[in-house]
């Protein structure tokens, strides 16, 4: 909970030697993706760690939700989609045919810029996960709610009215709730497009506050149009200039000393 | 008029002209009261006829034996009888083969359709689809007494050559493009967040069909199951043709089975004069189907709001 700490101003940070020590979680190689014509990522080359925010920022139409979706195959539901290159999951490219895309996505959840909850009761969209991946056991199942929901920080506010539908809560609860739902199937990394963008202050804090945990037990890519959040709650940021990742580093460095004049301009909102 | 006329000018000007609008804005919903209470009057005006005269019918008859006793005679010059059973029994179970036959190809073809189907295919279906919504029923009536019928003898011998199944199972044909239709509607109306939602935690597509999509559209596919069940219940060349006129009272569909709208067309262009027992029994049928879809669309208004998913 350390988050609101982090400076943006720290020193130039000793790194490279420490990351050679980190399990990288995906390592995205030559990606290129188009929508039909129009090429949407270029030659994107990413490794992020476990138990690290990655933060991806830069301005709109970029292809930040284009690349976050790519990691866990959401973006092929889109027609006339065209990938190339590899992004290796634990050492697996993911557009393998024997890594079946159902496995994939339990393993790196999701979390929607708007929130998206079932419009079931709240036990029941936390329960959605573990019961489509077999889990019929009522104990187990209740065991499982109250678990995500206290790890989402949503448990005191919610745990007399488990049996509600999901859309009698507020807009930042709804998202805490999709947060929770995401963590019931024990993912190993979260992705996030936005997560805060339609939330007011206090439940952007809230989420932000949370991520700074979640960190501890998973990795985290969240895409922000929010400097400050990025700056706040990120180990890594890349910032993504029309489809190429234009720089990539530790936050403190992206936000002290970019060494691309793009990536100054941007962060001190010259354009985007 | 000025050289230079604004945005805000017209504006203005528009709404000082249309006082005429105004007052017509005024009048609006009374005219829409009036046109309403047309529609609510007519209902009235009916079920105030179909009372009476069931009313003066159970002068005649008593209404414990019209809903006991399985004879139905009514136009018998010896001992003539009435009951509402045996035209009870042909319509519900006519009825039943109809929505086995429509709801599950109807509900498949909406799941197709709405969840499987690309965009080209599904523009291409849907069009045919409920253009076999738009053929007249007679066509079916004919269709099922010369075409399913002598095709179902093959298969079962017993088979009569006006029976119950035959028109059940045309009937549920006839309704297949209402189910699929109405329900296709309501599960696409599920929006596409929710879909991506269980997708992202690795739920297949048929996970995603079954516990997300159907349960979010579910009072739309009763909405089309109740339909169903009424356009069946409703439905008269269909029976009239193929099932026949004898009013059993029997639960085998190979037999000739009547319902009560064709007890309803039977009796009055057969020979029932005004005024005699069996033209009344006319309004105590109507009465009896009145009530009996009543019942079933309050039933599906009960089931549809108890599994309500509402978003
Ligand atoms: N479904 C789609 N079909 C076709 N093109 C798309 C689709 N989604 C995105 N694009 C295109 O891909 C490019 C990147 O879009 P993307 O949504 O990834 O941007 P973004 O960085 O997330 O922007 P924002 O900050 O506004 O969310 C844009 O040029 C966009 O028009
Ligand atoms: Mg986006």
């Amino acid at each position: 909970m350390s988050s609101l700490s982090i400076s943006t101003e720290l020193p130039l940070k000793k790194e490279t030697t420490e990351q050679v020590n980190k399990t990288v979680v995906y390592d995205t190689k030559n990606l290129n993706l188009w929508y039909g014509n129009n090429h949407a990522l270029k030659n994107i080359n990413l490794p992020m760690y476990k138990n690290e925010v990655t933060a991806i920022i830069g301005p709109s139409g970029c292809g930040k939700s284009t690349y976050i979706k790519t990691l866990n195959r959401m973006v092929e539901l889109v027609q006339n989609v065209r990938i190339s290159g590899e992004i290796l999951y634990r050492e697996k490219n993911i557009f393998d045919k024997e890594f079946r895309v159902e496995e994939l996505r339990t393993r790196v959840g999701m979390v929607f810029q708007k929130p998206n909850p079932f419009p079931k009761t709240i036990f029941d969209n936390i329960a959605y996960g573990p019961r489509i991946h077999g889990i019929k056991d009522k104990k187990i199942l209740k065991e499982i709610v109250e678990k995500s929901l206290r790890g989402a920080a949503i448990w005191e506010e919610v745990k007399d009215r488990l049996h509600e539908n999901a859309y009698g809560l507020s807009g930042g609860q709804q998202q805490r709730l999709c947060i929770a739902r995401c963590l019931a199937v024990e993912p190993d990394v979260i992705l996030m497009d936005e997560p805060t963008s339609a939330l007011d202050p206090k439940s952007t804090l809230k989420v932000e506050e949370l991520i700074q945990e979640l960190k501890e037990n998973y990795s985290i890519i969240i895409v922000t149009h929010n400097m400050q959040q990025a700056a706040r709650i990120s180990d890594k940021t890349a910032f993504f200039l029309n489809g190429e990742v234009i720089e990539y580093d530790d936050t403190d460095i992206i936000f002290s000393t970019p060494s691309d004049k793009r990536t100054e301009d941007y962060i001190t909102g010259r354009f985007g | 008029m000025g050289k230079t006329v604004s945005v805000k000018d017209l504006i203005r000007n528009k709404d000082k002209k249309n006082k005429l609008m105004l007052k017509a804005e005024r009048t609006i919903p009374f005219i829409l009261f009036a046109l309403a209470s047309i529609s609510i009057l007519t209902t009235v005006g009916i079920v105030s006829t179909l009372l009476y005269e069931t009313f003066l019918f159970f002068r005649e008859v008593s209404i414990i034996e019209f809903f006991t006793n399985t004879n139905m005679k009514p136009l018998s010059r010896v001992e003539p009888s009435f009951s509402i059973l045996p035209l009870l029994t042909g319509t519900i179970l006519i009825s039943l083969v109809a929505m086995l036959v429509a709801i599950p190809i109807g509900l498949t073809t909406a799941i197709y359709l709405s969840e499987y189907a690309s965009e080209s295919v599904r523009k291409a279906v849907k069009p045919i689809i409920e253009v076999l919504a738009g053929i007249p029923t007679i066509v079916y009536g004919f269709f099922a007494f010369t075409f399913v019928t002598p095709i179902l003898r093959e298969f079962i011998p017993a088979l009569q050559s006006t029976n119950a199944l035959s028109p059940g199972i045309v009937m549920g044909i006839m309704i297949i493009p209402l189910v699929a239709s109405l329900s296709e509607d309501a599960m696409n109306s599920v929006p596409k967040a929710m879909r991506e939602g269980a997708l992202a935690l690795g739920a297949t597509k048929l996970e995603v069909t079954l516990r997300v999509v159907i349960p979010a559209a579910i009072s739309g596919i009763i909405a089309s199951f109740v339909l169903g069940i009424s356009r069946a219940i409703g439905e008269t060349m269909i029976v009239t043709i193929a099932s026949g006129s004898s009013k059993n009272f029997t639960f085998d569909i190979t037999q000739s089975m009547q319902t009560m709208t064709a007890y309803i067309v039977e009796v009055t262009s057969g020979d029932a004069g005004a005024g005699t027992t069996a033209y009344y029994s006319l309004y105590a049928v109507a009465f009896a189907l009145f009530i009996f879809t009543l019942l079933m669309n309050m039933f599906a208004g009960h089931i549809s709001r108890k599994y309500r998913e509402a978003y």
